[in-house]
């Protein structure tokens, strides 16, 4: 992967929320949803990204298409500091980075037909001339797998599955080069989800995109992903090469998680890990390794050393102390 | 992708292109069934006749004074009597229907807009400019809405356009609030977080991705708010601060009529149950768009 080209990367980066103020505005408590956080992704890569409800995986990918605007640290994208700019420019940018929402109920405007909401960013963004347009959302309607008549019809009228393509289309309609699929298919019927996954994927060779997707289940992203990160409590525990990590976890976070997987392999039965305990409030996180509280192989210094991201070799990048020398 | 192409070429085959059913048809039927907002329906547009036709179709003129008809009870001739100087009040009112169903729309109209840009800005961006503009209107709240009507009235004088404005100015706030807080909500959904990143400015987030969506409150408001229009402008008028005298604005016959009370109860009775009319239709025709616009109460 080393000598791949990297599309964006991410030194640093921190989003806390105020989520309780003084009377003059002094923040009293501080949430971290992510916490000195840095990756890479590649071009042409899927990199996944997967963690429970509230890691802040999608807190990133919020970052990465300017919805938040990170408390600290660095976003590069095809070597500009995106994070440097003034908004002006900063949404020069927008359009080559993407987002498909998790909610294709709600991210899909009601009062609009699917072919306005696929042609308006076209207009918007002043990317094609106004007879075109009509071609192009065809086109674009195609692509995903829906049929050009469907296009006067409301959002409404669709299932989910159909309304999540319609939403890819829309982010398709800029030509972005990286869309962060945040838990793309996690609100769909699990017979849509395959289908989903499988239109990302054909949609990822044929327009060359680079996903970064997001996904609370390590299932989901196996199928997608090249490379997979995990996160916890604002922090990726370990980021490898899809098989290595599958097969070889060595953050423990990593092994409970693979491990509550089920398999249907008789003869190959993992051990479920149980973890112990509720996950501690990103309002004040444990000392030292995020993980420190729950952790079954934890030892003396856990939960005052805080662990750092590091390459063991091989692009497998693992934060515990056990790794460290 | 060959078995997605294969699916939209067999949906092609099947299905023509079809039109969405019309937004105003389906509330068309939802409102039908409600007889008061049907009644009130039917009222608003005896009245919009009215108020085109009413001089056409009014027996008398509705200005001119004739001594000798002075005071009249109701009879064949004069349907609801006449008044002091001699006027037929029937044709008063049928030709003062103009001034108060203008006045009512257009203040609606005025203050919708003002209040819906300042309700927008507001509950869009929030933070400071969310304050300072709604602080702005509770300190118009704080003054009662008919005082500051006075006031805005006793500052710009008499006359049609300075009522509009006056009782425009007055309801502004409470445009402003229910724009703002319907603005809040909706811009919590993500197709507004989507048209942001896919690059759409400000304003046409505001005006094509939110504002559409919450129109229905909208509306509703503003056919009642009309109706309150329709009261401050008679109580105006019966303070002697509307519409120039001679003009037969409902209110001012009201204030014309009021020191013969118990003489000429007809010149306070008729002109108080076309006031009481109008503003009931309003308020039954809204109540009953509310009904037929809330998804929830229609099933």
């Amino acid at each position: 992967m080393a000598e791949k080209e990297v599309l964006l990367e991410v030194k640093n980066l921190t989003k806390h929320f105020v989520v309780e103020r003084s009377f003059f505005g002094k923040p009293l408590s501080v949430l971290k949803a992510v916490d000195n956080v840095s990756f890479k992704i590649y071009k042409g890569e899927a990199l996944g990204l997967v963690g429970e409800s509230g890691c802040g995986k999608s807190t990133i990918g919020k970052m990465l298409v300017n919805l938040y605007t990170p408390t600290d640290g660095k976003i590069i994208y095809e070597g500009v500091e995106l994070t440097a700019l003034k908004q002006r420019q900063r949404r020069e940018y927008c359009k080559d980075i993407q987002l498909i929402f998790q909610d294709p109920y709600s991210s899909l405007n009601p009062r609009m037909t699917i072919g306005d909401i696929i042609a308006e960013p076209i207009i918007v963004n002043k990317l094609l001339p106004r007879n075109e347009v009509e071609n192009r959302v065809n086109y674009l309607l195609n692509c995903v797998g829906l049929a050009n008549h469907q296009r006067n019809r409301y959002a409404h009228e669709f299932s989910g599955g159909q309304r999540q393509r319609v939403g890819i289309a829309r982010a398709l309609a800029v030509n972005p080069k990286l869309i962060v699929c945040d838990e793309p298919v996690s609100a769909l019927d699990v017979s849509i989800q395959a289908q989903v996954l499988n239109l990302l994927d054909d949609l990822k060779e044929e327009f060359g995109l680079t996903y970064l997707f997001i996904a609370h289940g390590l299932n989901v992203v196996k199928h997608i992903s090249d490379r997979v990160g995990v996160m916890y409590l604002g922090k990726i525990m370990e980021l490898a090469d899809k098989n290595e990590l599958y097969e070889n976890p060595l953050n423990p976070y990593t092994q409970a998680l693979l491990s509550a997987i089920p398999s249907v392999d008789v003869e190959n039965k993992t051990e479920r890990i149980i973890l112990e305990g509720d996950v501690p409030t990103p309002i004040d996180p444990p000392d030292g390794c995020r993980f420190c509280s729950r952790c079954f192989k934890r030892t003396e210094g856990c939960d005052k050393y805080e662990t750092v991201l590091k390459d063991i070799g091989g692009g497998h990048y693992v934060a515990c102390k056990l790794f460290e020398k | 992708m060959s078995n997605v192409k294969q699916v939209s070429v067999l949906a092609e085959e099947t299905v023509k292109i079809e039109k969405p059913e019309s937004q105003i048809k389906i509330m068309w039927d939802a409102l039908k069934k409600n007889k008061a907002a049907l009644f009130g329906l039917i009222v608003i547009l005896i009245l919009v006749f009215v108020a085109f036709f009413g001089d056409l179709i009014a027996p008398f003129s509705a200005t001119e004074t004739n001594m000798a008809d002075a005071k009249q009870g109701m009879s064949i001739e004069h349907w609801f009597g006449t008044d002091m100087q001699g006027r037929d009040i029937f044709s008063r009112i049928l030709s003062g229907t103009k001034y108060s169903l203008l006045i009512g729309i257009a203040a609606v109209a005025f203050s919708l807009v003002i209040g819906t840009v300042l309700g927008s800005v507001a509950g869009y961006f929030g933070g400071k400019i969310d304050a300072v503009i709604m602080r702005i209107m509770d300190i118009m709240l704080a003054i009662p809405s008919i005082l500051l009507a006075i006031t805005l009235m006793a500052a710009f004088g008499q006359g049609l356009d300075k009522a509009i404005v006056a009782i425009g100015v007055v309801s502004i706030p409470e445009f402003a609030r229910i724009v703002r807080s319907s603005i809040m909500s909706a811009k919590e959904n993500d197709y507004v977080a989507a048209a942001k990143v896919l690059g759409n400015s400000n304003a046409r987030i505001i005006f094509r991705h939110i504002l559409p969506n919450v129109v229905s409150s909208i509306v509703v408001r503003a056919t009642l708010g009309i109706s309150t229009a329709i009261l401050d402008i008679a109580a105006l008028g019966f303070l002697g601060l509307g519409v120039k005298p001679p003009t037969p604005e409902w209110g001012t016959m009201l204030g014309d009529a009021k020191s013969y009370i118990m003489s000429l109860p007809h010149m306070i009775i008729f002109p108080g149950i076309v006031i009481s009319l109008a503003v009931l239709a309003f308020n039954l025709f809204g109540d009953g768009l509310r009904d037929a616009l809330d998804p929830k109460s229609r099933s």
